[in-house]
């Protein structure tokens, strides 16, 4: 149940979208983002979808774990495509009691289901193809400029991938804890909310009594492995900007130089 | 005797119709008589927690049934949650799950969730503390004072406060010194006596299972391999060990011994059975 949560979750492979730079992969979410959210007709919108289409295919990702993925997001999308449909004034299309749909409406619904489902799709695929520990040292890189203004980069980096690492571990716990006292009898299912907020108490106490638990066992370990933080600190697997990186980043940049102009045309 | 837990073509997978599906357990088909005390060995994956945790109901099979007292424990939503009091579960590392403020209050959270009175509350928990060993003097401070064996020992009576019928433990020893794991079991021996109640017990330690159960079920990848008493399945030592598990030392002293070309008896598996085996070959005379 709580481990069908598919957040952040790496599918291992070994297509050129796996093995480019986090760097350049996340560079080029942006850049697909921004490319989405600046498209100014169907053109636009295409050229965006095309090139979804084109890094899905090209990672090998089944569609089915990617419709996986929007699947908890649906009652967003839903909402979202009712209010815009029957809250945008326009020409009349339908009208049945007090409500009314519009041509304009329709359009912008279509127009704002896509761009929702074209964003997570996108974001999710950054995530599909990029193992969690990649991910942060890529962010890390890509923040470095800003230690010269004395940000925390690498801690921030740092506590990121901790975390990370420890969801799978904290949900498996919470899910033997809760066999646990549900063995004792626990009852987490009936009862008003205010009983059911009381019965998370005896799931929640020994989750961060673990949790600090084992936070306590990593300090002590980093310290025992002398970790200082991130000063003179080498990596085990550094990133090498291939020539791959820079096909990919040249085609993040050519989409939205491409959206852009596009949108200049009413397109 | 009617069997007080069976289990008829059990099956369970995990994670179906993902690429993470893994079939834990396949077909089993066993059954527990009331009052026996049952030791369930395997190796680490072959799906000892899997079955227990379909004893009491935690888990719900994804294929066959499990009968409680000749019911099928999934028949009604209310006999699931009878059987949850009726079948108690220690899970592993149990310590890993006391929430409340003091030990007393921890140990009242089954009986609490039964819905019995105060006064009968009261009974329980001091009960089941004096089954386990805990003075009173601990009653009243938080769980999270007490020594790991301690702490052991008040989780294990959070469970013994609901008196079930069956006790089902799942390595309730794993991790403890020699002295808290002999008190621990010594502890078990005691409930069960008191309370004639049924006893299963998973454990890693051949030498642990063989003092303690009268009837041994050795799980292999999924399956049922070996149904018996200890001594039966002690006797298979060359197919225990080709499951990855191990008789008891004193057996394969036997073993060894046989090998040797003594003519000793090899389905010796505790110290006092040796030393009578010993004894006898020595033609009774004690001494050296
Ligand atoms: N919640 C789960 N989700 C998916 N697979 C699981 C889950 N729990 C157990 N499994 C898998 O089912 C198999 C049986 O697990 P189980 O916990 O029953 O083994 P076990 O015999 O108790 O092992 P151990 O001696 O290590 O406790 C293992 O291969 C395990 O990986
Ligand atoms: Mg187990």
């Amino acid at each position: 149940m709580l481990k069908d949560i598919t957040i952040g979750q790496y599918f291992p492979g070994d297509t050129p979208i796996h093995r480019m730079d986090p760097r350049t992969k996340i560079l080029n979410v942006i850049f697909y983002i921004i490319a989405l959210f600046s498209c100014g007709g169907i053109v636009g919108y295409a050229l965006v979808l095309a090139y979804l289409i084109a890094a899905v295919r090209i990672s090998r990702i089944k569609l089915k774990t990617i419709l996986k993925g929007v699947k908890p997001l649906i009652i967003i999308i839903i909402f979202t495509a009712l209010l815009n449909m029957f809250y945008t004034p326009g020409n009349e299309l339908i009208h049945f009691w007090r409500l009314t749909i519009t041509d304009a409406g329709l359009k912008n619904a279509v127009l704002m289901v896509a761009r929702i489902i074209m964003l997570i799709t996108g974001t999710f695929l950054l995530t599909y193809t990029t193992s969690p520990i990649t991910l942060t040292d890529g962010l890390e890189l890509l923040l470095n400029p800003l230690k010269k203004l004395h940000a925390p980069v690498h801690e921030l980096a740092m506590m990121m991938s901790i975390a990370l690492r420890f969801i799978p571990t904290l949900i498996e716990e919470t899910d033997k804890i809760m066999s646990a006292q549900k063995a004792r009898g626990a009852d987490f299912e009936t009862g008003n909310l205010i009983q059911k907020a009381k019965a998370l108490i005896p799931i929640l106490v020994p989750l961060f009594v673990s949790a600090f638990r084992r936070a306590d066992e990593l300090a002590t370990a980093m310290e025992c492995r002398c970790y200082t933080g991130g000063e003179g600190r080498t990596r085990l697997n550094p990133l090498h900007w291939q020539s791959l990186d820079t096909i990919g980043l040249i085609c993040g940049i050519v989409l939205l130089i491409g959206v852009i102009v596009l949108r200049q045309f009413g397109l | 005797m009617n069997p007080i837990i069976e289990t008829k073509e059990l099956t369970h997978i995990y994670s179906r119709g993902t690429p993470f599906e893994r079939v834990a357990l396949d077909s089993v088909n066993f059954s527990v008589n009331p009052g026996e005390f049952m030791g369930i060995i395997g190796h680490t994956g072959s799906g000892k927690s899997t079955l227990i945790q379909h004893l009491n109901g935690l888990l719900k099979p994804t294929g066959g049934q499990v009968l409680f007292d000749g019911t099928d424990i999934w028949s009604d939503k209310h006999f699931t949650r009878q059987v949850r009091f009726k079948v108690g579960l220690v899970f592993q590392y149990p310590e890993y799950q006391l929430f409340e403020e003091t030990v007393f209050k921890d140990i009242s959270f089954g009986p609490k969730n039964m819905k019995l009175s105060e006064e009968e509350i009261r009974r329980r928990v001091y009960e089941a503390a004096a089954f386990v060993e805990l003075p009173d003097s601990v009653m009243e401070l938080s769980p999270f004072e007490l020594s790991g064996g301690q702490k052991r020992r008040v989780a294990i009576a959070g469970v013994i406060a609901m008196e079930p019928d069956v006790l089902i433990l799942d390595e309730p020893t794993a991790g403890l010194d020699p002295k808290g794991r002999e008190q621990i079991l010594s502890n078990i021996r005691a409930y069960q006596e008191a309370r004639g109640a049924t006893v299963i017990m998973v454990s890693h330690s051949m030498e642990e299972i063989a003092d303690s159960v009268e009837r041994l079920v050795v799980i292999h990848d999924a399956h049922i391999a070996m149904d018996g008493t200890p001594r039966e399945i002690f006797a298979h030592a060359s197919e225990l060990e080709s499951m990855g598990l191990s008789v008891p030392q004193v057996t394969n002293v036997f073993l060894r011994l046989r090998e040797m070309g003594l003519d000793v008896d090899t389905s010796v598996y505790t110290t006092e059975q040796a030393k009578a085996a010993l004894l006898a070959l020595k033609g009774g005379r004690p001494g050296c």
